[in-house]
Formats: C-alpha cells, sequence, structure tokens
C-alpha cells in the first residue's frame, strides 16, 4: 500500500513541492543579487585588492632582476663581487631609463631609511662608468659597502612579502634574516594599536557609564515623556560629524567658551587657561559624546522589555531597593550592555576624522596613519597592512556581535 | 508605572540618592545636546571669534549679525559645494534604496538560502573602518580607471556613496519587512493582482516608511562623508563636509559655524521626518496585525 500523492496533473507531490520550493528560492536570491553583486565589485573586492596590496611587491623584481638574479646565491656574509655590480649597474641605468627610478629609491627607503639618495645617486652615475664597477659604486656610496644594502635588496626581490606586516608590528628582518624589532626611535605603530585599544576602551566605558542612567530614565518614564527626552539623543545622531566635531573644538579650546566660563566663574586664573583639546583627552571627550547614541538606543530597546514588575517583585520579597536593581535589573540589562559596547567599541576603533581634527598629536589612532601612508608617505604597501590588521580586529567583532546581538537586531534610531 | 518617581516610604539616602540621579542625567543630556546648541548663537557673532563676546552676553542688538551667512552665500567655494552635496546624495540616495529595497524583499523572505551570510556581508559597509573602504575603493578605482575614469569624477564619488547608504536602507526595509503580513500578498495575487501589481499597490504602501527612513539614512550617511571624498575626489567634487574640513584644518572662520548652524537645521528636519515615519509605521503594521 504505497501510494504515492500526486498533484491533479499526476506528478508526485513531493517533487512538486520540492521545485515550487526551489522557484521561491532562486526567487529570493534573485532579489538580492543585484545588491550583493554591487556590493562584491564595490566594496568586497576592493578590499581584498587592498589586502593583496599588503603583500604584493612587484617593484623590485621588476625593476632590478639581474641583480637578483646574482644576489640568489649571496652568503649574505661578504660583499658580493663585481658579477653583482655589474648587474647593479645595468639594473640601475635601466630603471632611470624608464623613469622608474625614484620608486624603486622609494620603496628601498622605506626598508632601510637612508637608501634614497643611494640609489638615485648611484643610478645618476652609473650611466657615464665603465667597468670595473665595483671600485666606482664604492667609491660613489659608502652604503654599497654595507651588508644590510644587499640584504635589503635581496628581501625585497620575492614578488611576495611579508615585510609590510612585520613593518607594521615595528619589525623587520636583520642581516641574517631573522625577524628582529627596529630601533628604537622607528617604534610606533604597536604604541599606536595600544593607544587605539586604549582610547576605544575608554570611551566605551564612558559610554555605558553615562550612557546607561539616561537609558534607565527613557525605558521607565511614560511614552509621552520618554519620547521627547529621545529627542535630545537622536538629534545628535542626526547631526553632521563635522559639525558636532567644530562644537567641540569651539567648547574646549584655550580660548573657548569653557574655558571663558572658568575664567569668569573664577575657578582659573586667566593665565591658566586648560589644554582641553587637540590631545588625547579632546578626542576621547569628543567621541564619547558622538557614539553616545549608539549605546542608548541598544540599552533602551532591551530595558523597554524589562517588566517593572520584576523590580517590585524582589522588592515585596525583602532586597533593598538599590540591592534588588543590581540583583534583578542589571544582569536582565546585559545583551544591552554588550551589544552596545559592542558597537561603540567597534565603531570607535576605525574612527578618523575626530581623531584628526582635535587629537592633535597624542591623539592619533591607527586610522589616521592608514590615511597618512595612503595620502602623504605614499608608502601603499604598510597603508595596506595596517589597514588588514585593523580589518581583521574588527571583523572579529562584528562576528562576535553577530553571534551575541544578531546583525538583524540592529536597530537604528 | 514609572519607576523614576519616590515611593512614599523613601528615606533619605533613597531621597537624596533620587534627585542625585535626575542631576546626573540632566547632566548626561546637556553633554549630549549643548555642543549642538551652543553653535547656533555663536554663529550670530559679530566679530571673528569662537566665543561669546561681553555685548553678546549683555544681548546688545549690534554685537549680533549675519556677515558670517553672508560669507558663507557669497563664496562660490561654498555655494559649489551645496550643489555638489545635494547631487552627490541626491544620485547615491536613489541608487541605494532601489538596490536595497530589492535585496531586504529578498533577505525577508523565509526561503532565502544562507541569510545570515548574505547580511552579514551586505551590511558589513557600515561597520568596516571608513579608512579603510576609503583606501580599498581607491585601489580599486585606480585599476579600472583606464576603462571608466571613477577617480576625481562625480561617478566615482556617487558609487562608493551608494555602498555606505545601502546598509541603511537593508536595515529599516527588512525591520519594516519583519512585521510584514505575506498573506496580503497572496491575497492581492488571488484576487487576480500580477506581482508588479501587488509590489506598488500592497507592498510599496506598507513598507514606505521604512523605505523613506532608509533613504534618508542613505542621504544623511553621503551628506556627511568625508573620508571616501578626500581619498578619491578631486576639487571639482568638493563638498561642504570636505570644505568643513579643509575649514578646520587650515583657516578655521566663523563661516563654519554659519554652516553647522544650517546643518543642524536639517538634522532637525529629518529627525522629524523619521520620527514621523516611524510612528505611521507602527501604526500601520498594528493594523496589519490586526
Amino acid at each position: 500500500m504505497s501510494e504515492q500523492l500526486t498533484t491533479v496533473d499526476g506528478r508526485p507531490l513531493k517533487q512538486a513541492l520540492a521545485s515550487a520550493e526551489r522557484t521561491k528560492r532562486i526567487r529570493a536570491v534573485l532579489l538580492v543579487m543585484p545588491l550583493f553583486i554591487f556590493i562584491f565589485v564595490s566594496f568586497l573586492y576592493p578590499i581584498a585588492l587592498m589586502l593583496y596590496r599588503s603583500v604584493e611587491n612587484p617593484l623590485i623584481a621588476q625593476h632590478m632582476p639581474k641583480t637578483l638574479a646574482t644576489l640568489e646565491d649571496w652568503d649574505g656574509e661578504s660583499i658580493p663581487d663585481e658579477e653583482t655590480f655589474a648587474a647593479l649597474a645595468q639594473d640601475l641605468v635601466k630603471a632611470r631609463e624608464s623613469r622608474e627610478i625614484g620608486k624603486v629609491a622609494t620603496r628601498l627607503n622605506f626598508e632601510t631609511p637612508g637608501l634614497r639618495s643611494v640609489i638615485t645617486g648611484s643610478a645618476r652615475s652609473a650611466g657615464r662608468w665603465e667597468p670595473p664597477y665595483k671600485e666606482k659604486f664604492l667609491d660613489r656610496r659608502k652604503e654599497w659597502g654595507e651588508l644590510e644594502t644587499w640584504a635589503t635588496i635581496k628581501r625585497l626581490g620575492p614578488t611576495i612579502t611579508t615585510v609590510n606586516y612585520l613593518a607594521a608590528v615595528d619589525r623587520q628582518y636583520n642581516v641574517d634574516g631573522e625577524v628582529v624589532m627596529v630601533g628604537e626611535d622607528y617604534r610606533i605603530y604597536v604604541d599606536l594599536f595600544m593607544r587605539t585599544l586604549w582610547m576605544s576602551v575608554v570611551v566605551t566605558v564612558s559610554c555605558l557609564i553615562l550612557g546607561f542612567p539616561i537609558a534607565y530614565m527613557l525605558a521607565s518614564l511614560p511614552l509621552r515623556h520618554s519620547n521627547l527626552l529621545m529627542i535630545l539623543v537622536l538629534l545628535p545622531f542626526w547631526t553632521s560629524l563635522l559639525v558636532r566635531t567644530t562644537s567641540w573644538i569651539v567648547l574646549l579650546q584655550t580660548q573657548g567658551v569653557l574655558n571663558d566660563l572658568m575664567v569668569w566663574s573664577g575657578i582659573i586664573d586667566d593665565a591658566q587657561r586648560i589644554q582641553l583639546i587637540f590631545n588625547a583627552q579632546g578626542t576621547v571627550i569628543a567621541m564619547t559624546q558622538i557614539l553616545l547614541p549608539f549605546m542608548v538606543l541598544p540599552l533602551y530597546s532591551v530595558m523597554k522589555t524589562i517588566p517593572p514588575s520584576y523590580l517590585r517583585a524582589a522588592e515585596s520579597l525583602g532586597a533593598h531597593r538599590f540591592l534588588a536593581f543590581w540583583r534583578i535589573y542589571v544582569p536582565n540589562t546585559l545583551p544591552g550592555v554588550g551589544a552596545g559596547c559592542l558597537l561603540v567599541f567597534i565603531l570607535a576603533i576605525g574612527y578618523y576624522i575626530t581623531p584628526a581634527l582635535v587629537g592633535g598629536q597624542d591623539g592619533q589612532m591607527i586610522s589616521n596613519m592608514i590615511a597618512f601612508h595612503m595620502q602623504k608617505s605614499l608608502n601603499w604597501g604598510l597603508a595596506a597592512a595596517l589597514g588588514g590588521i585593523l580589518l581583521v580586529g574588527v571583523i572579529i567583532l562584528y562576528w562576535l556581535y553577530n553571534k551575541l546581538v544578531g546583525i538583524d537586531r540592529l536597530k537604528l534610531g | 508605572m514609572s519607576q523614576i518617581s519616590l515611593p512614599d516610604h523613601a528615606g533619605p539616602v533613597e531621597t537624596i540618592w533620587h534627585y542625585l540621579y535626575i542631576f546626573i542625567c540632566c547632566l548626561v543630556f546637556l553633554f549630549l545636546i549643548a555642543p549642538i546648541l551652543v553653535i547656533i548663537p555663536l554663529s550670530f557673532n559679530a566679530e571673528p571669534y569662537f566665543t561669546f563676546t561681553k555685548q553678546m552676553l549683555s544681548l546688545d542688538p549690534d554685537a549680533f549679525s549675519m556677515r558670517w551667512y553672508e560669507d558663507f552665500m557669497n563664496k562660490d567655494i561654498w555655494r559649489a559645494s551645496i550643489g555638489n552635496s545635494f547631487f552627490i546624495a541626491f544620485c547615491s540616495t536613489i541608487l541605494a534604496t532601489t538596490l536595497g529595497t530589492i535585496a531586504a524583499l529578498g533577505l525577508s523572505r523565509s526561503e532565502m538560502p544562507m541569510k545570515g551570510l548574505f547580511m552579514g556581508l551586505l551590511i558589513s559597509p557600515m561597520i568596516v573602518p571608513l579608512v579603510i573602504t576609503a583606501a580599498g575603493i581607491f585601489f580599486f578605482y585606480a585599476t579600472v580607471n583606464d576603462y571608466i575614469p571613477l577617480t576625481g569624477t562625480y561617478l566615482g564619488v556617487i558609487l562608493a556613496h551608494t555602498v555606505l547608504g545601502t546598509p541603511f536602507v537593508v536595515i529599516t526595509v527588512t525591520a519594516t519587512l519583519s512585521g510584514f503580513d505575506h498573506s496580503l500578498t497572496r491575497a492581492g495575487a488571488m484576487l487576480g493582482a500580477d506581482p508588479t501589481t501587488v509590489f506598488f499597490k500592497i507592498i510599496m504602501p506598507l513598507i514606505l516608511p521604512g523605505v523613506i527612513s532608509g533613504a534618508l539614512f542613505a542621504f544623511v550617511t553621503s551628506f556627511d562623508e568625508v573620508v571616501v571624498v578626500l581619498f578619491i575626489a578631486s576639487v571639482e567634487q568638493q563638498t561642504i563636509p570636505r570644505q568643513m574640513w579643509a575649514g578646520i584644518r587650515e583657516s578655521i572662520s566663523p563661516t563654519i559655524l554659519a554652516v553647522a548652524t544650517i546643518l543642524i537645521c536639517i538634522s532637525i528636519v529629518l529627525l522629524a521626518t523619521v520620527e514621523l515615519l516611524r510612528r505611521r509605521s507602527e501604526r500601520l503594521r498594528g493594523m496589519s496585525a490586526g
């Protein structure tokens, strides 16, 4: 008795159902596809391209092929012989003719500061020289007699390299190919990452401390009143970031409103105006205000769902008001606390505009360094490597957020 | 039900704590809103200072003037940047809203496979630090410039801003659709409407509040964006935020305060619109569910 269920036109029901479901599935996917393709082409692929930038290194392989070939068997313990110098002369002259010598020199200079003028200077002279070359190179610049110069060239030979990532964590290869710390004066990136993390933590904690009481107030007031107060949270959220940053400059600078107020009220003397901005503390203050709505909104939406009867129950069972709040209410708000903290931290860690405008010297964050290498020093490989490290951090936090909160629970306004 | 009000049996400690709590909340609200409000009177300063002059505090009419607003309106560079900002924000909003709404329709269907993954990827432009996005787009545009010129063109800026705006549309529209009663579309189809008619006559009116607030978010995102513009735009695409950025960094003049005041007024209008839409949407959803 295994009579199959069929549709009116005789197809097995199971099959008909499966095909109907497949059609529905395809329809849903087709709706998502236009945006997905767009995001893929103009966002995901560009990011992949940036990550590739952080490891690719075509310049030296392209413009110094002969030198690299002769350096293949180099032991790294003595200055290379005439054959290598002859190859170097040919490569430099050719690179100079194709006007790429500047790029080669810059690339080598990023790795070993000081090499730029060695390369460009030698390339200029090498065109006039006759063999043997070794003496002439050594006469021209003493750096050609140093093992480090040759080690740098050889190290940058491969087209895929890890030097950018090493540089991004203040490491480099030494002459023997071991990973070592860079010189004291060049160690900046690890400190900068640490400072970025620290400032983001401070901003997140400040947002939580300031956001919790007002979220609680908003959640417990009757809707009529809380809607009005909510505007005070939402208006900053909708106001231009640049406007809010400008306001903080106006408020906090030494000739600004807050200092004037303190001088006028006699708290401080006119001569001792406090430097509140263009430093790390100014950045933290401004970022806390700018990111506070991102803390208040998730806290509020969680607190809204906690029935007030819980607290009343605890109190009628004999708990003190404060104890009831701490033991009953606060644990119930933890999902909101987690969501708010993660969101604020994720946004804070990549902040660029505010630190750039109000950060001064010690308020700069890692994004500012990325922008500096992108626009000023043009060390794109290092910028990409710093970005790659930051990106990994953000992706881990984003994944965590998705796991704990769920990306579809993200609320706006 | 209000937990804020003090119970009658409250002791002195609780009373003090209660008023202290309200005081702290007032301070936090002040911290949130004061920086925005302080700019508005300062933008009418007759002197080129960023602080209140004695005359201003004594409400002397001569201490106030519209000179920074006039300066703003008379400078070609500011006028050009207003036009650019609106044009770029408008185009990228249209694109982001269209793409985002269609994708949200697919994402909110129960048949959608790998929903979490797609959602995560489509929202990611909102989470990835702007500097990284801008750097990636910069490298990408450099590789395709030979085929389509994108660096330093309006098209390039518009496309980049569309990327940044779509997550907001996807989020708001899927949120609206989460309360959507799918039997309505079936009812429409059963009564003989084709899918397009169903979309425009049934789905669209119901999700419209979500679509509009998503569009407003996308608009503000583009209108306020400066990092991508700094990386890929040329002087020709000067926008208001970029002009402000330059103004703050180089020659800070109170004209910026006038611009800021105008921007604050725009954000008040936008906020009011979104709030009205949200309430309307809640009402509509309440109706469709009941």
